[in-house]
């Protein structure tokens, strides 16, 4: 791969913001405030460098606010970096976001050709690609109706058409790929597939793991505004989770940006002798812990967890019973969940995400952990994301007398 | 891609990232999307109203009708072709107010574009300018049949009208740069702006020409309006060619400079201050 030309050098790419600690946004307030605004100095990007070659699937790892986005919209020209210089050979798709030009009260006809010019693409060429658009995101028959009235899952098959059937030589994705139904977002994999291994260069930001080592050449973890790993995407996925749970209690924000009340210390698989495994058997049961610590009192607790497969489909999920949970959890409890589930899984590797709720309410989001633990399910390849004993027979039902 | 795959490891020429600015991503890309973007508003503002054009002709048309009754019946101007003169400055006046109004909060209107893609955000205000001037277009086709039917002669002046229209379309877009900008700093300024822009209604000859005022302060304030001369020249050349000219209102080509003067600067205020904030203008939003 490193034999491939560069098409994205970034170098020392610096960008700060000035946040004001109270907001001003009128004149009012500008002319009222004597002092100088107090402004807090946030380093969002801090000395990033990398190279993408040509036809390279990068991933951007990173937790909410280490700079990742920002890093996008660096590149993307929608931000002015502070300092640093980024140099890139060929056409890049203007949008990190799907369907973010969409008009919703024009046609799909309009939109297409209006998002094409946005891709850069000439008027004429914009509206000789409608045809493959609608076709790849099955929209044919709603061609002249307005975007208003379209279902958002249309409407991000529709964007998703539009990205994909540009020129652009370079895509910026950030977390597209729960989109749509099963049976788009399968699509949308077979795409990601095929780009993988063509000329196109794309970037995905993302917080799944999965995606991010079953698509990626290579990977970059971005903390805080630095580059704290770059390489293979198994490596800097690993990195990734470590520094997740690492950092969980003080300086933690979890995925959703705030501090945890409770954290999982440990999650694993473990065989019938209670040692701890990494891959399990086709078929075998799954044994599944997970250390939870809690880190700040939390008043009805509910527990629910997910696998994943690489694709990102929740294939199974289970939460624990709650006749099993107390009431409330207090700070400095230590709580492990254990759980046996029948293991229809196909052979490949899975991810398995965790929620912790309050007030039994799925609202009430106390930690969202997209990757506690992963492990591969190994044996005979099955087709499908899960298989089923069977017993199939052929009869013969007479005729063909010789 | 085939010319492309036989050198694979040939080192491609990088280009450098400037980052966003006014009008980056190309000039063709500039104008097609300048074009798209105003003639789908411009559609879209005849849709959903069940007698499309006829209302944006009948807004300007109401306010004629009062002005009429007001300046004829109340206080009786004694102004050759005054309901023509009235109706034509209003539709054109109606370009400079449309277009300021609707472009001052263009951008912040536009937040998921300018936030989300790279997007010259120059396109953005100037697309609300557009959408006005074609709303002019079409209502300058029926001021002139009402014209006509009021039995002014046409004279070969009329031809200069599409000069008028140029000196009142830049500036607006100026005006339109620059409000645009500064209301993403400071949200008041689009409100700020409705009640200038009715000042300016007033401020400028629209519903009086300015040769009935006697020289006074006041009159010196109003001559140092552009729209003024721009005005009052259109009166000569469209409505009434007796009129004094905008030389002659103003007293002499020297007294013409102050409204040359502001118009020159806010072209170029307009553009520099809309220039230096384009690069920020996402993080601001």
């Amino acid at each position: 791969m490193s034999a491939r030309p560069v098409v994205i050098e970034a170098r020392g790419i610096e960008k700060s913001f000035r946040l004001p600690v109270s907001k001003i946004s009128s004149l009012k307030e500008q002319i009222t405030t004597f002092s100088r605004p107090e402004y807090r100095e946030l380093r969002a990007l801090r000395d990033v460098s990398f190279d993408v070659h040509r036809g390279e699937f990068f991933g951007i790892v990173g937790r909410n606010g280490s700079g990742k986005s920002t890093l996008l919209k660096v590149l993307a020209s929608i931000y002015a970096a502070d300092g640093g210089r980024v140099r890139m050979a060929g056409r890049l798709a203007p949008f990190i976001e799907l369907g973010v030009g969409f008009n919703p009260e024009l046609t799909a006809r309009e939109n297409v050709e209006l998002n094409g010019v946005m891709m850069g693409l000439e008027r004429r060429q914009a509206r000789g690609r409608l045809g493959a658009v609608l076709e790849f995101a099955e929209l044919e028959e709603f061609v002249d109706m307005k975007l208003k009235n379209y279902s958002s899952g249309m409407l991000v098959r529709l964007a998703f058409s539009v990205m994909i059937q540009s020129d652009a030589e370079i895509l910026l994705i950030d977390e597209v790929l729960a989109v749509g139904d099963a049976a788009f977002q399968q699509k949308c994999a077979d795409v990601f597939h095929e780009m993988r291994d063509s000329e196109r260069t794309v970037i995905l930001v993302t917080h799944d793991m999965g995606a991010v080592e079953h698509y990626c050449h290579r990977a970059m973890l971005l903390h805080d505004g630095e580059v704290r790993a770059i390489g293979d995407p198994g490596e800097v996925a690993r990195k990734y989770l470590r520094l997740n749970f690492e950092s969980a209690p003080s300086s933690g924000e979890d995925s959703l940006g705030e501090v945890a009340d409770v954290v999982v210390d440990d999650a694993w698989l473990e065989d019938e002798g209670g040692r701890r495994v990494t891959n399990v058997e086709k078929g075998r049961e799954l044994r599944f812990c997970a250390d939870l610590e809690v880190k700040r009192d939390v008043e009805g607790p509910a527990f629910g967890f997910a696998l994943a497969n690489a694709d990102g489909v929740e294939v199974t999920g289970f939460g624990v019973p709650l006749a099993e949970v107390p009431e409330r959890v207090v700070a400095g409890q230590r709580l492990r969940v254990r759980a046996t589930v029948e293991n229809r899984l196909s052979p490949g590797r899975y991810v398995v995400r965790c929620w912790i709720h309050r007030n039994h309410n799925i609202a009430n989001l106390v930690l969202y952990s997209p990757h506690v633990l992963d492990f591969v399910v190994y044996g005979k390849e099955e087709p499908g994301v899960a298989f089923f004993e069977r017993e199939v027979r052929l009869e013969l039902r007479g005729g063909g007398d010789r | 891609m085939s010319a492309e795959a036989q050198a694979p490891a040939q080192a491609l020429e990088l280009r450098e990232v400037r980052g966003p600015s006014a009008t980056g991503g190309g000039r063709r890309r500039f104008f097609e999307l300048l074009w798209l973007i105003s003639a789908t508003e411009f559609k879209k503002s005849f849709h959903g109203t069940a007698f499309g054009y006829v209302w944006s002709l009948v807004r300007p048309l109401m306010l004629f009708a009062v002005l009429l009754v007001v300046f004829t019946r109340i206080f009786r101007f004694n102004v050759v072709n005054y309901p023509v003169l009235l109706l034509f400055n209003l539709v054109v006046f109606g370009l400079f107010q449309e277009g300021t109004g609707a472009a001052v909060s263009s951008v912040l209107a536009q937040e998921g574009i300018v936030r989300k893609t790279q997007f010259p955000r120059l396109v953005i205000p100037l697309a609300s300018v557009m959408v006005a001037l074609f709303t002019l277009g079409l209502n300058l086709l029926a001021v002139f049949a009402f014209i006509l039917i009021y039995g002014v002669d046409p004279t070969w002046t009329w031809l200069l009208l599409p000069l008028i229209v140029l000196l009142v379309l830049v500036l607006t877009c100026a005006v339109s740069l620059l409000l645009s900008a500064l209301n993403v700093r400071f949200r008041d300024v689009a409100i700020i702006w409705t009640v200038v822009a009715t000042v300016l209604l007033y401020g400028s000859p629209i519903i009086y020409p300015i040769t009935i005022l006697e020289a006074s302060f006041l009159k010196d304030v109003l001559l140092a309006n552009p729209l003024t001369l721009i005005f009052e020249q259109a009166r000569v050349w469209i409505i009434d060619p007796s009129a004094p000219s905008a030389v002659q209102v103003a007293g002499g080509w020297l007294n013409m400079l102050p409204a040359a003067a502001i118009y020159v600067a806010a072209c170029i205020l307009g553009v520099w201050v809309f220039k230096r904030e384009a690069p920020k203008i996402a993080e601001r939003l």
